[in-house]
């Protein structure tokens, strides 16, 4: 009869300027760019790596100085971002039920650190580092 | 006996009578309010005192009937529970974000009563067992298995501040999907596959991208964005064992 | 105006509406039920309800203790053979919601918890943590969802029914967002309205808890028997009103005046049970209508302590320890903090006695039939009598099932070989019912003001009909609602929009509040006796002799109500003491 409803508009490109919470998310999901960026250097370097020696000798020289330093440490930088988020949020989507209580969460956090770890060890080892 | 603190509280409505407006428009009040009190009862106050013409839904004023959703200072709450002392300065009040406008901060909630049947939030028995032969019984673990997914109140804030129901209004969403993982992990129901015909879709769980407002905003702790992951996880195993174990078993 | 054709319509979707509509669509589904409500059925009252649903399950307990702890808590008032049939259904209907999913509170091995409540004898309240209502409400709701033949009229608000040839054979009923009036042609009418606590100005109950299915009855010519009984729950938060629950007593939690003292001792409720160790059936375990008087009298003698928002007692949790309390009475702990600033955990929480429930309402049987062919009712908008004078906490919630699911037996039984209805004769009911509402927008010479009549309804309801009462302050309350029902008809309507019109809305709720709160009032003046929730300053004792009856107010327009008797049904327990001292045997 006289019924109208409105329909409020979702701005497809500037929805998430609405709301800290949202430009969090986005802070998150932004940091596949520069890890989808190294996915691809790594996926060069295994071409280079299969052309043979004189092919990998010129990647890795290529790679070193200051800028190609620079962005590594981005790189670094987001992904550490992007992992420390996902690991804070695994309680969430694994939940560990014990009896009554369920785990606390830093239980669960702390074991993805933990790997993490031990991870780093064992590249920095084989890398030589260590 | 000490006397109740008084505060001249500014609201900034959003107003829309689709007799009359082409579009929603803000109106401003001004009324005397009790310190204590909620943006509910500075509403109340303004309809029953200034303007009669100013319409809303409440019912229990103690957030567990979730009638009262709305967006104050652009964070959807339940006015109910919106406490004026957290407030400094005038107080935006709005329709709950992602529902279309019916009559001022009334929204047309169809949608979500859709959605909320579609996923089948009813108990699909394993076995069957009359009456006479007594309660499912249920350990109290089991009971703490879902009962976090089962204090829902329909609120539907979830809804107004999850931004891909935002942009994609077929998703079925936070509430409903949860009260459908609710029913999932009742040790009682057996109806875990028809539910996750439904919520195991493009429009169920994977149009969740994790962004994990729902959770932030919900009222009752009932954390619908671990449900959604779980469901995420659940379904994610299934698909495994459809396509790599013999059989396909489900 | 459109006719919507069902076999059934629900008036009232809460914990009775819901149960009756189960009822329907199992039994039968070919038939079609129509389930008409002013709110989303999620938001209905029942939500609020905390404490637990009674049903009797321990082997140390048994139907007749239920039932002589229900006889005794409703000062006799209530139809025995009514309780007798109640306590027989209260466990299988409480089994029947567990097997949809209820999320009963258990014991370690799996079965269903029991806890205790007040004026019973024994534990027999299954309980879901404290928000046994909200589960109940959320299991119904989500179980009707299954079932094709029920249809469901979200936000839609009933206006009058619809009788012809001396059956109600239908409802008109207004979709609040369109303004558009629907006639809905029914064989059977089941209202489930809830109760009308919104006429005082401090209760527990909801915005929409405003009497419109007693009403819709009453000006059917259907009798409401009992009005003047109206519960006080004796723990309300002192400035919302909102419920703490009786659980917190059952859990252990104490009351306390000034000084200190467990006050309840002083009125027949002692002698003091240990601290953490509360005894059924007696001190803060008595029965609700004590326990709320004892607040008055102590009021009386100046032992409440002053707070803010008015005279308080106390009550004191936190001997019960946090864990506990986050176990058993989150819902509470939580209010307390939010609402109060108030930590139960920590400290003892100001409280007072709030209107609550009205034990009277539509008069029905055991089988909720009304006396109006084809109309029947469940719920707190019916008095039937299973709660006599006073409820027991936790017998209401069940009382929505049994009786709920009794509607709708009854509603099927009354389908068979009818004859065909008149229709036109049911359009014509149905255009004085739009009509009477369109008066309301016609109006131009309006004077009164809504919320003004309200106000005024409210304060004689406060000051005359209170916890105790007096015949100076009851005919003042009257000859007030006499005149606020004549004023009623010069009412301003401000919004004269078709498109959610809340203003419209509540104009018509203050007009159900108005008729219940004249029969309220008619009815207490006439009751010369003291009789559980109805307590007179003038007439102190219980009259067995004069009053061992059910008042029952007949709507005669704008005059007065006419006022009859019903006598109560008595089968094996005559009248006696109710005695809730602890050294009862």
């Amino acid at each position: 009869m006289s019924r109208k409803p409105f329909v409020r508009e979702v701005s497809k490109t500037g929805w998430y300027l609405k709301h800290p919470r949202y430009m969090r998310y986005m802070s998150r999901e932004v940091t596949c760019i520069p890890i989808g960026a190294f996915a691809l250097l790594l996926v060069c370097a295994v071409e280079r790596l299969a052309q043979g020696q004189q092919a990998w000798d010129s990647f890795v020289a290529a790679l070193t100085g200051p800028w190609s330093f620079l962005g590594m440490a981005v790189v670094l930088a987001f992904s550490t971002y992007n992992a420390t988020n996902w690991f804070n949020v695994t309680p969430k989507a694994m939940p560990v039920q014990t009896g009554e209580e369920f785990l606390d969460g830093k239980y669960i956090v702390g074991a993805h650190y933990a790997v993490w770890a031990v991870a780093t060890l064992v590249v920095l080892f084989f890398a030589g580092v260590l | 006996m000490t006397q109740l603190k008084k505060r001249m509280v500014q609201l900034e409505v959003l107003r829309y009578d689709p007799e009359k407006d082409k579009e929603p428009r803000f109106q401003s009040y001004t009324v005397e309010c009790n310190e204590e009190w909620v943006v509910l009862d500075a509403l109340t106050a303004v309809k029953e005192t200034i303007d009669p013409t100013l319409n809303f839904r409440w019912s229990c004023h103690m957030a567990v009937c979730g009638s009262c959703g709305m967006m104050v200072n652009g964070e959807p709450k339940l006015s109910c529970h919106a406490f004026l002392r957290s407030y400094e300065g005038v107080i935006r009040v709005e329709p709950l974000a992602n529902f279309p406008i019916e009559r001022d901060l009334v929204t047309v909630a169809d949608d979500f009563i859709d959605k909320l049947k579609r996923v089948k939030p009813y108990l699909i028995p394993k076995e069957k067992k009359s009456i006479a032969e007594g309660e499912y019984k249920q350990t109290p673990a089991q009971l703490m298995k879902y009962r976090q997914f089962s204090m829902c109140i329909n609120c539907m804030l979830c809804y107004a501040a999850c931004p891909e129901y935002g942009l994609q209004p077929k998703f079925i969403g936070p509430a409903a999907i949860t009260l459908a993982h609710r029913y999932n992990q009742d040790s009682r129901d057996g109806g875990r596959n028809e539910r996750q015909e439904v919520i195991a879709t493009n429009e169920g769980v994977w149009e969740c991208s994790f962004v994990g407002a729902c959770s932030e905003v919900c009222p009752k702790a009932v954390d619908p964005a671990s449900a959604l992951q779980q469901v995420k996880v659940a379904s994610t195993i299934d698909w495994f064992k459809e396509h790599l174990l013999p059989g396909g078993a489900k | 105006m459109e006719i919507v054709n069902t076999d059934v319509v629900i008036i009232g979707a809460g914990g009775a509406g819901l149960r009756a509509a189960i009822a329907l669509a199992e039994t039968d589904p070919k038939l079609s039920v129509a389930l008409i409500s002013k709110v989303y059925p999620m938001r209905s009252h029942t939500c609020a309800a905390e404490g637990g649903a009674a049903g009797v399950i321990k082997k140390d307990d048994s139907f007749d203790l239920h039932f002589d702890d229900t006889v005794g808590g409703g000062d006799w008032l209530s139809d025995q053979d009514c309780v007798e049939y109640f306590v027989h259904e209260a466990p299988k209907e409480l089994t029947q919601l567990e097997h949809w999913g209820c999320p009963w509170n258990r014991e370690a091995d799996g079965s269903v918890a029991v806890r205790p409540f007040g004026g019973m004898k024994k534990q027999r309240t299954w309980f879901a943590a404290d928000k046994s209502g909200f589960h109940i409400l959320h299991t119904l709701f989500q179980t009707t969802l299954q079932f094709p033949s029920i249809q469901r009229f979200d936000e839609y608000f009933a206006l009058d029914l619809l009788v012809d040839d001396g059956r109600c054979q239908g409802v008109t009923a207004m979709e609040m967002r369109s303004g558009m009036i629907k006639q809905f042609h029914a064989k059977s009418v089941i209202i489930c309205g809830g109760g009308a606590g919104r006429m005082f100005p401090f209760s527990t109950n909801g915005a929409i808890k405003t009497g419109d299915g007693m009403a819709l009855a009453y000006r059917a010519g259907v009798p409401l028997k009992d009005m003047e009984f109206v519960q006080y729950h004796p723990t309300g938060l002192p400035n919302t009103g909102s419920l703490l629950t009786e659980a917190c007593r059952g859990e252990g939690g104490v009351l306390l005046n000034k000084n200190g003292r467990r006050y309840l001792q002083d009125y027949g409720m002692g002698p003091e049970t240990p601290l953490g160790k509360p005894q059924l059936k007696t001190m803060e375990l008595g029965p609700r209508d004590r326990v709320s008087q004892a607040y008055w009298h102590e009021l009386q003698k100046g032992n409440t302590v002053t707070t803010p928002w008015g005279e308080c007692v106390m009550l004191d949790m936190r001997h019960l320890g946090e864990k506990y309390i986050d176990e058993r009475l989150p819902l509470v702990r939580e209010l307390g903090i939010a609402y109060l600033g108030v930590d139960i955990a920590k400290e003892a929480i100001p409280i007072r006695p709030v209107v609550h429930y009205m034990m009277g309402g539509i008069s029905t049987n055991t089988k909720a039939a009304t006396q109006l062919p084809g109309l029947f009712a469940a719920g707190e908008c019916a008095c039937v009598s299973l709660n006599g004078a006073n409820r027991l906490g936790s017998n209401s919630l069940v009382e929505l099932l049994v009786f709920g699911k009794s509607a709708a037996l009854s509603a099927i039984a009354h389908m068979q070989g009818l004859p065909k209805p008149n229709t036109a004769a049911l359009q014509a009911r149905a255009n004085e019912s739009q009509a009477r509402v369109r008066e309301l927008f016609s109006r131009t010479d309006g004077t009164e003001s809504m919320s003004g009549l309200r106000k005024e309804m409210m304060d004689t309801m406060e000051k005359n009909a209170g916890l105790y009462r007096e015949e100076i302050g009851l005919k003042e309350a009257v000859a007030k609602l006499a005149e606020l029902r004549q004023r009623y008809n010069k009412i301003v309507l401000h919004d004269k929009s078709n498109v959610f019109n809340t203003d419209l809305f509540q104009v018509l709720e203050l007009g159900s509040m108005l008729d219940c709160a004249e029969a309220l009032a008619v009815s207490a003046l006439a009751r010369k006796e003291s009789r559980g929730a109805h307590q007179r300053l003038d007439y102190v004792e219980r009259d067995d002799q004069t009053f061992l009856r059910h008042s029952m107010a007949f709507y005669q327009g704008l005059n007065a109500p006419r006022l009859d008797y019903l006598d109560v049904v008595i089968t094996k327990s005559p009248p006696g003491v109710r005695d809730y001292s602890g050294d009862h045997k």
